[in-house]
C-alpha cells in the first residue's frame, strides 16, 4: 500500500532520477542480472523477446505500445504482453510458489528500486504468473 | 399474466419445442456454443463485423438463483470487502414487479453495452470507450476516477473501486481509484472463447436464460433467439440501442 | 470624484499572519484528509457506488459557480460601463480566480486517481462537457489574469474594456458548462433539464456577489478603510435581484417537472417526502438562501444595518451550499427510473428496492476537504491583496460614486 504522498514523491524522484537511472542501467547490470537468475523461466532462455540491451532501455515502450493495442483493439500478442513478462521473469520459491516480481530484489523491483521509479503497472496488474493467480483465488 | 411462474415456463418451453427447429441452440449447454463461436484471433484487432450481445430470457431466469453473479465474481476476481455499498458489482440479480399487473420478473442487470453509450459521451479523458465489436469498457490506464460515467449510466452498471485490491487476476487487471463494469468477459472473447462466464454458469445451472453471441451473425444463437422471442431494451426510450436485450418484461 | 488610489491591504502583520495561520489549519486538515482518502480508498468517505458524488463535489461546484459570479462586479464596470463599479473591479477579478482555484482543488483532490491529473490535461474526449470544462476553467484563469493586468497596468488600460467583454462572455460559457454537467445526464430524473445551465448562471451571480460583499466588508473593516453606504446599498440591492432570480429559476425548474408525469416521483422526493433533502430544500434553499435574505435586503430598517447586510450575504452562501447539496446529492439519492412502470422488489445495493432512496452520510474527511477549498480561496485572496494593489484606499461614496452628492 503506497500513499499518494509516496506516489508524489516517487514521481518527483522519477523526474530527477530518470536520466541518472538510465545511465546507471547502461553502466551496471547488477540489479537485473541477479534477478533473472534462479527459478525464473527466463533464466533458461538465451535472450528476452528482443536483445537484452535493447530491452533494458526500452521494455516500457513495448509494454505501453501493446497496452493500448490490447485494451482498445483486443490485440493480445502473447510475446510482447505484460502477462508474458511476468510469466517468464517471476521466480519460484523453494516450495514452488511464485514470488511477485515487485518483491524486494526480484526482477522488476531490482532495477526500479535502484532508480527509485515505481512501475505503476502493478497497481492493477498481477505480479505473479497467470497460472498462480487463478490458484490464489 | 396471472399464471404462476412455473406454468409460464412450461408453456413457453412447449411452444418453443414445437415451433422452433433451432430451439436446441437456445437450450444447448455452454460447451455446444463454444464450437460455433467465431474464434477471435489474438493477434488481430477486433472489427465491427462482430457485435457481441446477449439475450436475457427472463422466463427462464430462476427466482433466487445467483449463478451468473457468482460466476462473474470468480471470473473477474471481484473481491468482497464485506462493505456492500462500496464493493464492486458487475452483474446483479433484480426482481421487478409491474405496478399495474403485479407480475414479477427475475433478471440479471449489467452493462447493456449500448451502441450509443452515455458513459462514453461524458468521459472527459476517453477512458470509457466502445470497442469495434461493441463492447463498452473502461481503459483504466487513462481513467482518472471522476465517476461522471456512473452519473450518466441509466443502468447503474458501473462500480468505482473504493479500496486496494489484493489479488489481481491476470485476465482482469483492476486497481483502486478507477471505474469498472461488465466487459462481456473480453479476455475470453479475445482468446476465441465466445462465451461469457455468466452465460456459461446459467447454462450449467440448467436455466439457459442467457444467450450470448454475435448480434451481426444471423446464425448465431443470440440472433436466432432474438428472431424467435419478443424482446425489448431496458430504457428503450433513451434509444441507446443496447447490446443486451430482454424478453418477458 | 477624484482619481482612485489603490493600496496593499495594510493590516498589522500579526493580525495578517494570524488569519493566514487560522486558514492554514483548515487547508492542512484538508491536505491530511486527502492523503487519508487516497491512501485508504474512497470507502472511508460517505460516497458509495450509489452516491458517487458527495460533499467534496458540493463544495467544489459551489466554489466554481461562485467564482464566475465574483467576476460580475468587474463586468458591470467594464462591460456595462457603470463607473461606480470600476474601483471594485480588481478585487472582483482576483476573487474570481481564487474561488475557482479553491473549487478546482477540491474537485481534483477527490478524483480516484488525482496523480493522473496530467492525463486529464492531455487526453480529451470532446463530446464530454467535462473535457470542455477543463478548457473553460483554465481559460477563465488566463483571461481573468490578463484582464486584471489590463486594469492594473496603466499602459494596458485601453484593453480593459475588450478584455472585460471577453471575460464576461467566457464566464457565461463557464457557468453554462458547469450547469450542463447535470443538464446532460439524460438518465437521471433530477437532472436532464436544459434549465440547469441558466439556473447555474443566476446562482453564480448570487453566490459570487454575496461572497464579494462579505470579503469587501471584512477586509475594509479590518484595515479601517471606508466603504460608502451608497455603494453598499447598490451592491445589496443587486444581490437582492439575483437572489430573487435564483428563486425564480428554482420555481421554473420544479413547475416544469411537475407538469411532466414521469417526473412526479422526483418532485415528490425533493418537495415532500425526501427526508433530509426535503428539509434542506425548504429550510436551506428556499428560506435561508432565498426568503430570509430577501426580507433583510429589502426591509427598510434592517437593510440599513451593515451587520444585517453581512448576515444576508452569509445566508445566501449557506442557501447556495444547500441548493448545490440538494441538486447533487438529492439528485442521486432519488432512485432513478430503470424500469418505468415497475417496482424493484428484490435487488442488490445498487437497486432502490421498493423505491427506497439511497442513503448518504457525509464523512469528516469530505467536509474538511470542502472547507479547505474555501479556506484556500480566502487565503489566496488575502495574500493577493496584501502583496498587490487590489483594494482602493477608500470606497467612500464621495470617492467612488460619480453621481454622489452630499445629502442636505
Amino acid at each position: 500500500m503506497t500513499s499518494t504522498l509516496h506516489r508524489l514523491v516517487k514521481v518527483v524522484s522519477l523526474a530527477l532520477l530518470v536520466g541518472l537511472g538510465a545511465t546507471a542501467i547502461a553502466e551496471t547490470d547488477a540489479p537485473a542480472g541477479k534477478a533473472v537468475e534462479g527459478s525464473a523461466k527466463a533464466n533458461a532462455l538465451k535472450s528476452c523477446v528482443r536483445p537484452t540491451d535493447w530491452m533494458r532501455r526500452n521494455h516500457m515502450e513495448l509494454i505501453e505500445h501493446q497496452r493500448d493495442l490490447t485494451v482498445r483493439q483486443g490485440v493480445r500478442v502473447q510475446k510482447d504482453s505484460l502477462a508474458n513478462c511476468i510469466d517468464c521473469h517471476a521466480r519460484h520459491d523453494d516450495k514452488g510458489q511464485p514470488v511477485p516480481v515487485t518483491a524486494k530484489g526480484e526482477f522488476c523491483q531490482g532495477c526500479h528500486g535502484f532508480v527509485a521509479a515505481k512501475p505503476s503497472c502493478f497497481q492493477c496488474h498481477s505480479t505473479v504468473p497467470s497460472s498462480a493467480d487463478t490458484a490464489q483465488r | 399474466m396471472s399464471k404462476s411462474k412455473g406454468q409460464t415456463d412450461m408453456d413457453r418451453r412447449t411452444f418453443m419445442g414445437l415451433t422452433v427447429g433451432a430451439a436446441a441452440t437456445l437450450v444447448a449447454p455452454g460447451v455446444f456454443l463454444h464450437s460455433i463461436a467465431q474464434a477471435g484471433d489474438r493477434e488481430q484487432p477486433v472489427t465491427d463485423k462482430v457485435r457481441w450481445g446477449m439475450l436475457v430470457d427472463t422466463s427462464k431466469c430462476a427466482n433466487g438463483c445467483s449463478a451468473c453473479v457468482d460466476a462473474c465474481k470468480t471470473e473477474n476476481g471481484l473481491s468482497n470487502h464485506g462493505r456492500p455499498a462500496t464493493d464492486p458489482t458487475w452483474i446483479r440479480k433484480v426482481k421487478v414487479r409491474d405496478n399495474f399487473t403485479g407480475r414479477e420478473t427475475n433478471l440479471p442487470l449489467m452493462c447493456q453495452h449500448c451502441e450509443f453509450p452515455p458513459c462514453v459521451d461524458v468521459c472527459p479523458t476517453g477512458a470509457s470507450f466502445k470497442r469495434a465489436d461493441g463492447i463498452v469498457m473502461v481503459d483504466r490506464h487513462v481513467c482518472i476516477g471522476c465517476r461522471y460515467c456512473m452519473m450518466a449510466c441509466p443502468y447503474k452498471a458501473r462500480s468505482f473501486i473504493h479500496e486496494d485490491i489484493e489479488i489481481k487476476p491476470t485476465n482482469a487487471p483492476r486497481g483502486k481509484g478507477c471505474v469498472e463494469s461488465c466487459n462481456l468477459c473480453v479476455h475470453r472473447l479475445d482468446n476465441g472463447q465466445a462465451m461469457t462466464a455468466c452465460a456459461e454458469a446459467c447454462a450449467k445451472a440448467g436455466h439457459n436464460a442467457l444467450v450470448f453471441g454475435d448480434l451481426k451473425d444471423p446464425n448465431s444463437p443470440v440472433s436466432q433467439a432474438l428472431k424467435q422471442l419478443p424482446s425489448r431494451q431496458i430504457r428503450a426510450d433513451l434509444q441507446l440501442s443496447t447490446g443486451v436485450r430482454y424478453s418477458g418484461i | 470624484m477624484s482619481k482612485i488610489h489603490y493600496r496593499e491591504w495594510g493590516i498589522p502583520s500579526p493580525t495578517y499572519w494570524g488569519i493566514l495561520i487560522f486558514l492554514g489549519l483548515f487547508i492542512a486538515a484538508a491536505g491530511v484528509s486527502v492523503l487519508y482518502m487516497e491512501h485508504m480508498g474512497h470507502w472511508v468517505t460517505g460516497m458509495t457506488n450509489q452516491i458517487v458524488w458527495g460533499t467534496p463535489h458540493v463544495f467544489a461546484v459551489f466554489l466554481i459557480v461562485a467564482a464566475s459570479g465574483a467576476l460580475n462586479v468587474a463586468s458591470i464596470g467594464s462591460v456595462f460601463g457603470k463607473k461606480v463599479y470600476k474601483p471594485l473591479a480588481p478585487l472582483s477579478g482576483l476573487l474570481a480566480i481564487t474561488l475557482l482555484v479553491g473549487g478546482l482543488l477540491v474537485l481534483v483532490l477527490d478524483l480516484g486517481r488525482p496523480d493522473r491529473l496530467i492525463v486529464a490535461m492531455t487526453t480529451y474526449n470532446f463530446k464530454s462537457i467535462f473535457a470542455w470544462n477543463i478548457y473553460l476553467y483554465t481559460g477563465f484563469m488566463v483571461i481573468v489574469a490578463t484582464y486584471l493586468f489590463t486594469m492594473m497596468e496603466r499602459k494596458a488600460n485601453v484593453y480593459t474594456k475588450p478584455m472585460g467583454f471577453l471575460a464576461f462572455v467566457w464566464r457565461l460559457a463557464l457557468t453554462t458548462g458547469t450547469g450542463s454537467i447535470f443538464g446532460f445526464l439524460v438518465a437521471r430524473q433530477a437532472y436532464d433539464a436544459a434549465v440547469m445551465a441558466p439556473m447555474f448562471i443566476v446562482m453564480s451571480f448570487s453566490f459570487g456577489l454575496a461572497f464579494y460583499i462579505l470579503m469587501v466588508m471584512f477586509m475594509y473593516n479590518l484595515d479601517g478603510r471606508p466603504v460608502g453606504d451608497g455603494l453598499l446599498n447598490r451592491l445589496k440591492n443587486l444581490l437582492g435581484v439575483f437572489v430573487a432570480g435564483v428563486l425564480y429559476f428554482t420555481l421554473a425548474y420544479h413547475l416544469t417537472n411537475l407538469y411532466v408525469t414521469e417526473n412526479h416521483g422526483v418532485e415528490a422526493f425533493i418537495l415532500l417526502n425526501g427526508g433530509v433533502y426535503t428539509t434542506v430544500f425548504w429550510m436551506g434553499e428556499v428560506i435561508i438562501g432565498g426568503l430570509l435574505p430577501l426580507a433583510i435586503i429589502f426591509h427598510p430598517g434592517l437593510s440599513q444595518s451593515r451587520c444585517w447586510i453581512a448576515a444576508a450575504c452569509l445566508l445566501v452562501l449557506l442557501g447556495g451550499l444547500s441548493k448545490v447539496f440538494v441538486i447533487i446529492i438529492g439528485g442521486q439519492a432519488f432512485p432513478m427510473s430503470i424500469f418505468p412502470g415497475m417496482t424493484i422488489v428484490e435487488g442488490s445495493v445498487f437497486d432502490a428496492v421498493n423505491g427506497q432512496p439511497f442513503s448518504y452520510a457525509p464523512s469528516l474527511p469530505e467536509v474538511l476537504l470542502g472547507l479547505g477549498g474555501i479556506a484556500m480561496a480566502i487565503a489566496a485572496t488575502l495574500v493577493g491583496v496584501r502583496m498587490l494593489k487590489f483594494l482602493p484606499v477608500s470606497l467612500a461614496d464621495e470617492a467612488v460614486d460619480p453621481h454622489y452628492s452630499a445629502k442636505p
